[in-house]
């Protein structure tokens, strides 16, 4: 039965480019889609283990960078006589690369902090997000910095001399950005609900017990550190073939912010709430956009967010959920278990 | 009961020595636990107790001395590796996972039991759902063991402070320790949850798993215990069955004091427990 309401779902948004009808449309649901996989895998860390990577976007921004460059190739100058010269790879290729050097990065830096945690992870993480902005700034020869990667190829899915889909449409990149949000939803979901999910909820609750009882703090830290980079590179990797442009504007501040708001909001350490934090501040911008200032839009976005962590301080999925269980639950829970209302708070 | 077949030593704790600053928390502490005894190890308050089941589980590192389970040394090892070995202990301090269930608290602890690793979790393989599915069996079971099954779905946080030791030890077997260290079990338990405990203690006995229980209730000591080791100011002052503790002037003379000393020596043994544990809460 759930099984089926899942697919239902995955169909009916599968279903949303034969009938929505605009393609202006359709580019919201793209982005707010990419920001919602790189919201999901940013809840993986802050909300299962418990710590703030504040510094997210580098993840998200080196596999755009990785994705670009596999797939444009590039030359270096490494000296006076010899060129190191990267033939471009195939598009598919170029993502896979993205997700496995956004990956490597994630490990380095779980590695470093993670034997000091909490506040050292913050100041880790932002300090690498900042390192990697400004290579992409400076490091001119290779990633044109502030000029920007440019005519970067879409997607392609090709066998070769029979068949080859090129995603110039919107469409297509669509689906692929759906696609790619159920395979992170499947994982994390599979991951939470196991050994390993446990585990780092367990060491998000009460550190000395996790360890008495067996769990390596550093492996599974280090394991939510690598899969949430993976597929914030993942995310970033989407967007750069999508947009079709990168520069190093991708590691702006701001966009870590904007995840966590979204996680926050959503609810962290639920599977649905970057879901539901992603969709409403991918869309609100939009919607905003119509009939708001920029800095408006802004103090609209402050104010929406300080109610909600005001009056939902765990965020909207769990208020929900609490709410829907009290309201189930209600007229035999209070004959059977006396004390049950109470487990809700 | 199978005290007499008891030789082997399973904890060997030789020479020990912690220091927090200047302070000598404990002193040359050389005692070993047998395999399959029940072990009490007693102290006034501020003896070292805690620092020393800290040290042997690797919470804090020992200035000096060697320890070692089933003859191999835990010197370095983190709490993770020492549990690895089958030593898991609990807290004085109340300590469980606040925002989980009941049931989910004993599935986490069921950590070490599992073997599926992150790849095949993540490429979701039949063998992980067969193995989840075994470990819900086994959490159950976990629970209904100290008798808190009806309590599964409660939040750790939001079950009385009696439950919530109980869930402590659930927690702890769990992880399927050969040797259990218990650092004041019943402490905030009323007299007929320290009695069902005390019953909970015969059957973990049964399972063959060893245990070393600190412990102030004096009555549930010498009641559980097959040998008890009297700790005082961070050394060793005494070391027998229930009964010669009972009657060593030592640990009168460290429980009560020395003015206390011959109106304790007159009373019967079995009171000089009580007031221990007077002495020992207030
Ligand atoms: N982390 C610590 N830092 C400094 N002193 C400590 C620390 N832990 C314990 N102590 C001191 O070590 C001594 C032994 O404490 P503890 O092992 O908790 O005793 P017990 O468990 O027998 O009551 C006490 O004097 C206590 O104040
Ligand atoms: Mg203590």
């Amino acid at each position: 039965m759930n099984r089926f309401l899942e697919v239902s779902v995955v169909l009916f948004l599968a279903s949303i480019p034969f009938w929505l009808g605009n393609l202006y449309y359709l580019h919201i649901l793209i982005t707010t889609g990419i920001f919602i996989i790189a919201a999901m895998s940013l809840n993986l860390l802050l909300g299962y283990t418990g710590q703030l990577s504040l510094g997210h976007v580098a993840f998200f921004g080196i596999g755009s960078y990785t994705s670009a460059l596999v797939s444009l190739g590039f030359d270096l100058e490494l000296t006076e006589s010899y060129t190191f010269v990267f033939e471009p790879k195939p598009v598919w290729f170029a993502f896979l690369c993205g997700i496995v050097l956004a990956a490597i990065s994630g490990w380095l830096i779980g590695r470093i902090s993670f034997k000091v945690r909490g506040a050292y992870f913050v100041i880790v993480s932002i300090s690498f997000a900042e390192v990697v902005r400004l290579v992409s700034l400076n490091w001119i020869d290779l990633t044109e910095g502030p000029m920007a990667l440019n005519n970067i190829q879409p997607f392609t899915f090709a066998i070769p001399g029979l068949w080859e889909l090129t995603f110039f449409k919107k469409e297509p990149n669509y689906w692929l950005v759906l696609g790619l949000c159920v395979v992170c939803f499947v994982i994390i979901r599979r991951l939470v609900q196991s050994r390993a999910g446990r585990a780092m909820i367990a060491l998000r609750e009460n550190e000395p017990l996790a360890t008495s009882i067996g769990v390596d703090v550093t492996k599974y830290l280090v394991l939510a550190t690598i899969l949430s980079a993976g597929m914030a590179g993942a995310a970033g990797g989407l967007y750069t073939h999508y947009v079709r442009i990168v520069d190093p504007d991708i590691f702006l501040f701001i966009y870590t912010v904007t995840m966590v708001i979204m996680v926050v909001t959503g609810g962290k350490g639920t599977l649905a709430g970057p879901v539901v934090g992603g969709l409403i501040f991918g869309i609100l911008p939009e919607v905003l956009r119509a009939f708001a200032s920029p800095e408006v839009q802004w103090i609209i976005y402050g104010i929406l967010m300080i109610l909600i962590v005001y009056f939902l301080p765990e965020g909207i999925v769990p208020a929900v959920t609490q709410w829907w269980q009290r309201r189930a639950r209600g007229p035999e829970g209070s004959m059977s278990q006396g004390s049950a209302p109470g487990a809700a708070s | 009961m199978p005290a007499k077949t008891i030789q082997q030593e399973a904890l060997t704790v030789d020479s020990l020595e912690v220091h927090f600053g200047g302070l000598l928390a404990i002193n040359s502490m050389t005692f070993d636990v047998r395999a399959g005894e029940v072990l009490g190890l007693i102290g006034p308050n501020g003896a070292g107790k805690t620092t020393a089941f800290n040290a042997i589980t690797g919470y804090i590192r020992p200035s000096s001395g060697h320890i070692a389970y089933r003859g191999a040394s835990l010197a370095g090892l983190s709490p993770n590796e020492v549990a690895d070995l089958g030593v898991v202990r609990t807290f004085q301090k109340t300590s469980v996972f606040g925002g989980q269930s009941a049931f989910d608290n004993v599935l986490m602890g069921l950590h070490r039991r599992q073997t599926r690793k992150a790849l095949h979790i993540i490429f979701g393989l039949p063998s992980v759902a067969a193995e989840e599915r075994e470990m819900r069996d086994t959490a159950r079971e976990v629970l209904d063991f100290v008798g808190l099954g009806p309590r599964a779905d409660e939040l750790g946080s939001a079950l009385p402070y009696g439950e919530q030791r109980l869930l402590e030890v659930a927690v702890a077997l769990a992880a399927r320790p050969s040797l259990l260290l218990l650092d004041e079990p019943v402490s905030g338990m009323n007299p007929s949850e320290t009695a069902s405990f005390m019953q909970i203690m015969g059957e973990i006995r049964k399972l063959g798993i060893t245990v070393l229980l600190v412990e102030h209730d004096m009555k549930m000591v010498m009641g559980v215990s097959d040998r008890v080791v009297v700790l005082n100011n961070g050394s060793i002052i005494a070391d027998g069955s229930p009964g010669e503790i009972q009657k060593n002037p030592d640990v009168i003379r460290a429980y009560l004091g020395e003015r206390y000393k011959k109106k304790a020596q007159m009373r019967s043994t079995a009171r000089v427990g009580a007031k221990g544990k007077k002495r020992a809460q207030g």
